[in-house]
């Protein structure tokens, strides 16, 4: 075993009849580095076809990223991999041994963390732990050195007592990832580890996950963000069942040289600059970063059109280095159109008051439970404001409070100057509500859902019957209207959303998490309609956990714990965690950031309560 | 095991211990977390112990299918001392609560209102009636026939009060030339409570066997901890049996607890031996058991499965088990289906275990059919279960 020489995490274990690195096989040499072959595999669920003859490698001792933008049936794959799902046609081989003639020792060769980490959430972190060892045919009293160090690597070790189900998002997935090391796995499938887990426990992640590739381990990593993607150091890239992309990800953006490009000093008239940008011939995408507008020009065009549109508002170009997600969208022939046609339909918004929403120490508790503290804030006119946070942040919670759903146990709240508390009914006729998920009715109708929600905000005769009929044309959702919202492709379903929550002209809109499960191309779309709507004057208060996205927001909250621990306009947020590590940092890096400064203020809170 | 020397393609062989198909330590790693999980989770201890007591109270008490106390009317028209005393002889019975009157009219609109389950008149003329030679009805007995066994009772309970009270009369002697006098066996007081509660034994085995059994599968699908563990080596007879046995232990405890509040509070007689419940019990469970794998095998949504087991076990061992309602008193068609429901062949031999005591005879073919049935069940399951997610 000395050859392999496991590294830090499961040394004791190396004897295990296992080494991560395979001997050469029957003269396959070619293939020793290979850790799974992917061979023009496909796979139908009825009539949607989830793989179309896709072929692949994924080699040992590296990350690779395995990456489906839009939300559909991208765990297909890796459930192949696993030996969980049987392909229609072709083949795959993992360690050596194909998923359906060796099944068992396919269970035996790989560890697989499922989507919610697949823990017991009435067993106690040892108990889990125990559980999948001795699944894995290791006995825990033998092992106590393996669980030690699994413990440490996962930094768990304190909290071995407590049930896996009141471990927070970021420790299940340690938890979940230490099940699935158990007994040395060759290849470690991690299908969407990072969903709802903050990005200080996702930095974690990738620290333990770099160090078990440089132990030569296969780490294949599911997910639906780009920019995790961009930290790969393969990639799979797979669009409507087909492999789009396999390369390192600094290949795909390396395509793009002189192409993307930051737009700066336009301020408050960026979003008039994005609008007429991406309607440009020569730009493919573009989105709103902060105080900038940032644009990737299409495949051989010159900068000329680009140059010209930013002299005429007085901002200046410059080049910037791509992105994945550029290279993603460019990939795909571009994103869509700069115009929303909703927005040139809306009336502009006339207030009387310059406040759209507002809140004084908003708090909502749960028994002992504090999920809201203390939170007060104002939201102006025609203000894109975001609400930012990793889950059970407090978002929701807070969010629900001003939007009427939610009571809250102390402070209160205004939406265009009816009071939450005495004017429930009138405060929600003035606002548009997207629930997550889009929340659409599956067995009515696309038109029935139409009708239903004009229905429900008090429209009738013949307002109601052009209104409806106003959002049909605008969303082009004419096509549909017999149809169950289930059936829709991902942007219509989310246009028709949009379209019920606009359907009384609310002038402020609550968007809860809409764009989670949704490809960059909608979600560009979806930012199109937003931007169009706030130039006329809607307020639009949006939650995200996408960090990227708070860029679109005018200002941004960001919560931890309860509390709000950051509001300013994005660049102030990413300008005041500038550092010698990150000089240039996303708003990721500001929020990890706010975060370890917020948690160190507590701390010093609490050593000067003992210190009294 | 690094002692070992390196085998030339150590790689490419998997652990010996792993690759088996059937591992004791993963089985009892398995049963272990299933354990755990049953004793915290409070909705095992509801449904094991605290429906169980429920039901059973339920049916000791409140359902019963005897009847007694009934209210009646007694309108008595005449004031002659023949329709005196027969009055008395209703009123004197304690099987009917009389409510007497003199008007028909009173009671009338107390049988509508549903306070009287019918009214018996003693007629004006009832002297004159009596003492005629020509046999006259003597009385109008008026009944609720939306009830209809209470109707009937009350028919001919009345009759019979009026015969023994014609008998007391005529100085003793019978009226009628053969006197029957019927015995029950083995519930001598035709107490319903005494067939009833074994019965209930055996829904209460239903809901553990089948509700809990497809539930907590179907949890294990909802919660995504199916695919994790299917991920590991442990091979799928090991997941079933990790997942059955302790519902089998759990079952066994909830009859044997149900059986002694049966015995001590409800003083249900047990003439049959423990070992002979246990035994009953035992293999009602296979059945049980395994039509809880079978539905979550088709389904594997919790909310689905408990709709399926209530409509699949619990409804017809409620209906067609002849617990509550008489299978023989079936139609043809219905009676063939009972042949399909194990809680048939269960309550069958609860019966005769609880009150007529150790009758081979009756168990040996119950057994087999519940075994039967239940080895069908997991032949299906097991065939419809894969290693795999695939539907």
């Amino acid at each position: 075993m000395s050859t392999t020489a496991g590294g830090r995490v499961t040394n004791d274990l190396a004897g295990h009849e296992m080494s991560t690195r395979p001997t050469p096989d029957s003269g396959r040499t070619p293939d020793q580095d290979v850790a799974v072959v992917i061979d023009n595999v496909t796979k139908q669920f009825g009539e949607v076809e989830a793989l179309r003859g896709l072929s692949a490698g994924i080699r040992y001792g590296r990350l690779t990223g395995l990456v489906r933008p839009d939300g559909a049936g991208k765990t297909t794959l890796m459930r192949i991999m696993t030996g969980l799902l049987v392909p229609d046609g072709g083949h795959v081989t993992l360690a050596g041994f194909d998923v359906v003639r060796d099944n068992d020792a396919i269970h035996i060769a790989s560890g697989y963390m499922p989507q919610r980490f697949g823990l017991y959430e009435d067993l106690s972190v040892m108990e889990n732990l125990r559980l999948y060892a001795q699944l894995r045919g290791l006995d825990a009293d033998q092992h106590g050195d393996l669980f030690a160090s699994l413990l440490d690597f996962t930094r768990l070790g304190p909290f071995t007592m407590r049930l896996a189900g009141k471990l927070s998002g970021g420790m299940k997935q340690k938890l979940g990832l230490a099940c699935a090391l158990m007994a040395r796995p060759r290849v470690l499938l991690l299908d969407e580890p990072s969903v709802g887990v903050d990005p200080v426990s996702r930095q974690d992640l990738w620290r333990m996950v770099q160090a078990l590739t440089d132990d030569g381990m296969a780490v294949v990593w599911l997910t639906a963000y780009l920019d995790e993607a961009e930290r790969c150091e393969c990639v799979l890239l797979l669009n409507e069942g087909r492999l789009e992309f396999d390369g390192p990800p600094q290949e795909l953006t390396g395509r793009l040289k002189q192409r993307s490009f930051r737009l700066t000093g336009a301020g408050d008239e960026r979003r008039t600059l994005l609008s007429r940008a991406l309607d440009l011939a020569s730009v493919g995408d573009g989105v709103i970063q902060g105080d900038a507008v940032r644009v990737v020009l299409r495949q051989d065009v010159l900068r000329e059109e680009i140059d010209t549109l930013a002299g005429s508002v007085g901002a200046t170009v410059e080049p910037v280095q791509p992105r994945f997600e550029d290279a993603f969208i460019d990939l795909l022939g571009g994103g869509p159109g700069g115009t929303s046609a909703l927005a040139e339909r809306m009336e502009p918004v006339e207030l009387d008051s310059d406040i759209a929403v507002s809140c004084r120490n908003l708090t909502r508790r749960f028994g002992d439970f504090t999920a809201t503290d203390n939170v007060s804030f104002e939201v102006r006119k025609g203000e894109i404001f975001g609400l930012l946070g990793p889950n059970g942040a407090g978002k929701s919670t807070t969010f629900k409070m001003l939007c009427g759903l939610q009571k809250p146990t102390e402070g209160g709240a205004q939406v265009v100057g009816h009071d939450l508390r005495r004017a429930t009914g009138a405060a929600k006729g003035r606002l548009g509500y997207m629930a997550q998920k889009f929340s659409l009715y599956g067995l009515l109708s696309v038109r029935q859902n139409l009708e239903f929600s004009a229905g429900v905000y008090g429209l009738d005769g013949a307002t109601r019957r052009s209104r409806v009929n106003e959002m049909i044309e605008t969303f082009d959702l004419q096509q549909y209207l017999g149809t169950s919202p289930d059936s829709l492709p991902l942007g219509f379903k989310q246009r028709l959303a949009l379209a019920c929550a606009l359907m009384h002209r609310p002038p402020v809109l609550f968007l809860d998490e809409p764009t989670s499960g949704v490809d960059p191309i909608t979600r560009r779309e979806f930012w199109t309609h937003i931007n169009g709507l706030a130039r006329k004057g809607v307020t639009v208060m949006v939650t995200t956990h996408f960090m990227d996205e708070a860029e679109y927001c005018d200002r941004v909250a960001m919560m931890y714990n309860a509390r709000l621990i950051a509001l300013d306009t994005p660049d102030a947020l990413k300008r005041d965690s500038r550092s010698d590590r990150h000089p240039d940092p996303t708003m990721e890096d500001a929020f990890i950031d706010l975060v370890e400064s917020a948690e160190g203020r507590d701390q010093a809170g609490m050593d000067a309560k003992g210190a009294a | 095991m690094s002692g070992q020397p390196p085998a030339p393609r150590t790689g490419a062989t998997p652990g010996k211990r792993a690759s088996r198909k059937f591992d004791r330590r993963r089985l009892m790693a398995l049963v272990r977390k299933e354990s755990l999980q049953a004793m915290r989770d409070p909705s095992t201890i509801l449904v094991a112990f605290v429906l169980p007591a429920v039901l059973l109270f339920l049916f000791a008490y409140a359902v019963s299918l005897d009847v007694r106390e009934v209210r009646i009317g007694v309108v008595l028209e005449s004031d002659g001392a023949s329709a005196q005393s027969l009055a008395a002889a209703f009123s004197g019975t304690r099987y009917l609560k009389v409510t007497p009157a003199r008007d028909r009219r009173e009671v009338a609109a107390q049988v509508v209102s549903g306070e009287l389950r019918g009214f018996v008149v003693i007629p004006q003329d009832f002297e004159r009636r009596l003492a005629s030679r020509v046999p006259q009805p003597l009385l109008q007995v008026i009944t609720d026939g939306s009830q209809p066994n209470t109707a009937t009772f009350v028919a001919n309970y009345a009759q019979g009060v009026v015969q023994n009270w014609a008998i007391s009369r005529s100085g003793g002697a019978p009226i009628s030339a053969i006197e029957l006098e019927p015995r029950y066996w083995f519930n001598p007081e035709l107490e319903s409570r005494r067939a009833l509660v074994p019965g209930a034994i055996a829904i209460v085995m239903t809901i553990i066997g089948t509700m809990m059994t497809a539930l907590v599968v179907a949890r294990e699908w909802e919660r995504g901890t199916m695919e994790a563990v299917m991920s590991t080596p442990a091979s799928v007879v090991e997941i079933l049996i990790g997942k059955l046995l302790p519902y089998f232990v759990l079952g066994m405890i909830a009859t044997l607890g149900s059986a002694a509040l049966a015995i001590l509070v409800f003083h249900v007689p047990l003439r049959g031996s423990v070992l002979a419940l246990m035994t009953l019990s035992a293999v009602f469970l296979i059945p049980a058991l395994g039509q809880g794998l079978l539905i979550s095998s088709v389904t594997r949504n919790q909310f689905l499965a408990s709709q399926i087991a209530l409509f699949s076990g619990f409804l017809p061992a409620f209906l067609l088990s002849g617990f509550f309602f008489e299978i023989d008193a079936m139609p043809l068609s219905i009676r063939a289906i009972t042949y399909l429901v194990p809680a048939r062949y269960f309550v069958s031999s609860l019966q005769t275990v609880f009150l007529a005591g150790d009758v081979w005879a009756v168990f040996i073919p119950d057994l087999a059919a519940m075994a039967a049935i239940g080895l069908l069940f997991f032949a299906i399951a097991r065939s419809r279960t894969h290693k795999n997610l695939e539907p």
